[in-house]
């Protein structure tokens, strides 16, 4: 039995004020464990917005995400941190890495924080993550002196370093080159074909058609899931 | 925390210049107030010092704070006592040598009789109210600093002169006299009494200088008309910060009026109370404006580092642990603003000590007076460390509590 690593289920997510705006609206979706699940969607369609409430970076106006699980619609901001840095890994458009640190510096921020190994340990799986990721080189080095690609590339083994069950990525290409986007692709499909569950938002039709799994969504709910092969698995526009 | 504390020192070593600013507007406000709690508790102490050194500490005189009971009244109680009159009533202490015996067996410090009466004195035209003190040269010594505040003759020259008399410098400078010179001392019952002043003294207190002459207590009670009379006890404690309670110890056993050095003064000691509450205030507030700096350099870090804090915060690092980092900024700035502070408050203690001021009372020139206590440094810069880490949480409080979606939207 395939095992469920992230679960949104009714999810609603309203921006409340003089005018009210659904960014989701009544979202279910199960992502399995070790599956690689596109989002697409026109701009404003709510993408990004779901994927903020999946790595429980935004928390839902109504709805429940389960993560391997886990109820955390009740879970107090504190709670939902400490699920952020041990069970989910982000990647962002831009790197968002800290820029007065170093590469291996930038790794080893969410192992620190985390607190759960030696000094020594995390160095080595720092090192060994950038290693895996072609960066073995430039551990030393700051954001500044990597290019675009490279630095994604930090940004993705920063993202793996508490080895969490989610990879959330928010367009992860959107801003590399060609060569750069086809190798972060490539990384976040390994991946997923490691065991690892991948979310990610993406504008490029190519890249999402290489997922497991692609969600298109169209204002705030899921218009279309289709599989790997082309072929549409549900239909819910309108829905 | 290892990792708060590089993440801090990265952003705080990364800004040399407003760091340093930071850590100057600390030291400068830790250095000053060191130096203002300084010289006002020197100036404070010395002047404390004075007084405590010219007056005696507890001073018991020939009077009662409240009429005492009389026989009449504890018989009866309808009877209703008025316009008594104390007919014939000798003054002074009653069996004064039993006293000072009584009190000398159980007081930390020494007493000594005095007579204490008004007279006139009259030199060259020149007449001045004074205040005459009839001593026991020899009990005097332990009783107050009169024989070191001599400036011309010794307290033994009283029984060499005939009526001999010690006087302040400043009467002696307004009435013209000079060692060996006589003076024509008047009392109050019209007693006239030829004097030959025997020496000159300076307490430093003016009120003191200008109105206080001492005798032979012999001489005082011819003055008052009143052979063998003792009116005052003067006693002197090896605590003076003790004579309040002694005072009172005192008064309970002999019934009679004992003051300490504290009551005495008790309107110019409030006056001290006054100036501590203005000069903590200020010292306060320049304290808290040294931190301004500190939350400035704060309130650019967090606007400029709003996108990490949101990048740290989706990693799944705690608010509060987000927030320490400023703190813990702060605190770096604070603390190598208050070495600084501590090494610029020495030296301008060191700097103050060295000046000297004329003092027109006393007519010498002495330096400004610096008390140097650990206390002032530990307290300063406790309240800087606190006024830092203070004008850090605010700002920091609000950079972390905003959304990171809000901030990685914003930058997308």
């Amino acid at each position: 039995m395939t095992e469920v690593a992230l679960q949104a289920v009714e999810l609603v997510r309203r921006i409340e004020g003089v005018v009210s705006h659904t960014l989701v609206n009544g979202i279910d979706l199960a992502v399995n464990k070790g599956e690689f699940v596109a989002i697409t969607g026109p701009s404003g369609s709510g993408k990004s917005s779901l994927l903020y409430l999946l790595g429980l970076l935004d928390a839902p106006s109504e709805g429940e995400i389960m993560i391997c699980g886990q109820p955390t619609s009740k879970l107090s901001e504190t709670e939902r941190a400490d699920v952020r840095l041990t069970k989910c890994g982000f990647v962002f458009q831009f790197h968002f890495l800290l820029p007065e640190f170093t590469s291996l510096d930038n790794v080893l921020l969410p192992m620190r924080a985390a607190g759960r190994m030696t000094e020594g340990e995390m160095r080595e799986r720092g090192l060994a993550l950038l290693g895996s990721l072609g960066l073995g080189e430039h551990a030393n080095k700051r954001p500044n002196q990597l290019s675009g690609g490279q630095r994604q590339r930090v940004a993705i083994a920063r993202a793996l370093a508490n080895r969490p069950e989610i990879i959330v990525a928010d367009e992860p290409t959107g801003a590399l080159d060609t060569a750069s986007t086809e190798q972060v692709f490539s990384i976040l499909r390994d991946i997923a074909d490691q065991g690892q569950t991948v979310v990610v938002v993406t504008h490029d039709p190519a890249l999402a058609a290489r997922a497991d799994r692609r969600i298109h969504i169209v204002d705030g709910k899921i218009a279309e899931i289709t599989g790997r092969d082309g072929g549409e698995l549900v239909c819910e526009m309108g829905s | 925390m290892k990792l708060l504390f590089n993440i801090a020192w990265t952003h705080v070593s990364a800004r040399v210049r407003q760091t340093l600013v930071g850590m100057a507007g600390v030291a400068m406000g830790v250095g000053f107030t060191i130096m203002m709690a300084g010289l006002m508790q020197g100036s404070q102490i010395d002047f404390l010092r004075q007084l405590v050194d010219t007056m005696p500490h507890i001073t018991v005189d020939d009077e009662r704070r409240s009429v005492p009971t009389q026989p009449a009244e504890r018989e009866y109680a309808a009877v209703q006592m008025a316009e008594i009159a104390n007919v014939g009533k000798r003054p002074g202490i009653k069996y004064p040598e039993s006293v000072m015996s009584s009190l000398g067996s159980w007081i930390p410090g020494e007493v000594a009789p005095s007579v204490k009466t008004t007279a006139i004195i009259d030199h060259g035209g020149a007449r001045i109210g004074i205040t005459l003190t009839g001593i026991d040269p020899r009990r005097e010594v332990h009783v107050s600093k009169l024989a070191s505040q001599m400036r011309e003759g010794k307290l033994d020259d009283l029984s060499r002169a005939p009526n001999g008399i010690l006087v302040g410098e400043a009467l002696a400078e307004k009435l013209g006299v000079k060692t060996g010179n006589t003076v024509l001392l008047v009392g109050g019952q019209g007693i006239q009494l030829n004097s030959t002043v025997a020496g000159l003294f300076r307490s430093g207190l003016k009120r003191v200088d200008e109105s206080q002459i001492y005798s032979l207590a012999g001489t005082a009670q011819v003055m008052m008309g009143q052979s063998g009379v003792v009116n005052q006890l003067r006693l002197r404690l090896n605590d003076p910060m003790s004579a309040q309670k002694v005072a009172a110890q005192v008064e309970a056993q002999t019934g009679y009026k004992s003051v300490s050095w504290q009551e005495a003064n008790a309107d110019l000691l409030s006056t001290f109370t006054v100036r501590d509450f203005i000069v903590l205030t200020v010292m306060g507030a320049m304290l808290l404006t040294s931190s301004f700096a500190t939350y400035n350099i704060i309130s650019t870090i967090t606007h400029e580092k709003r996108q990490d804090i949101a990048i740290m915060k989706s990693l799944g690092m705690r608010e509060y642990a987000v927030r320490r980092i400023f703190i813990i900024e702060s605190i770096i700035i604070g603390v190598v603003g208050i070495l600084f502070g501590w090494i610029l408050g020495y030296l301008l203690c060191y700097g103050w000590s060295k000046i000297t001021i004329f003092n027109p009372l006393t007519g010498t020139t002495v330096p400004l007076q610096i008390y140097y206590s650990a206390m002032h440094y530990v307290v300063a810069g406790g309240i800087s460390l606190l006024c830092c880490a203070g004008a850090a949480y605010f700002p920091a409080r609000k950079a972390t509590r905003v959304h990171p979606v809000d901030i990685i939207r914003g930058a997308s």
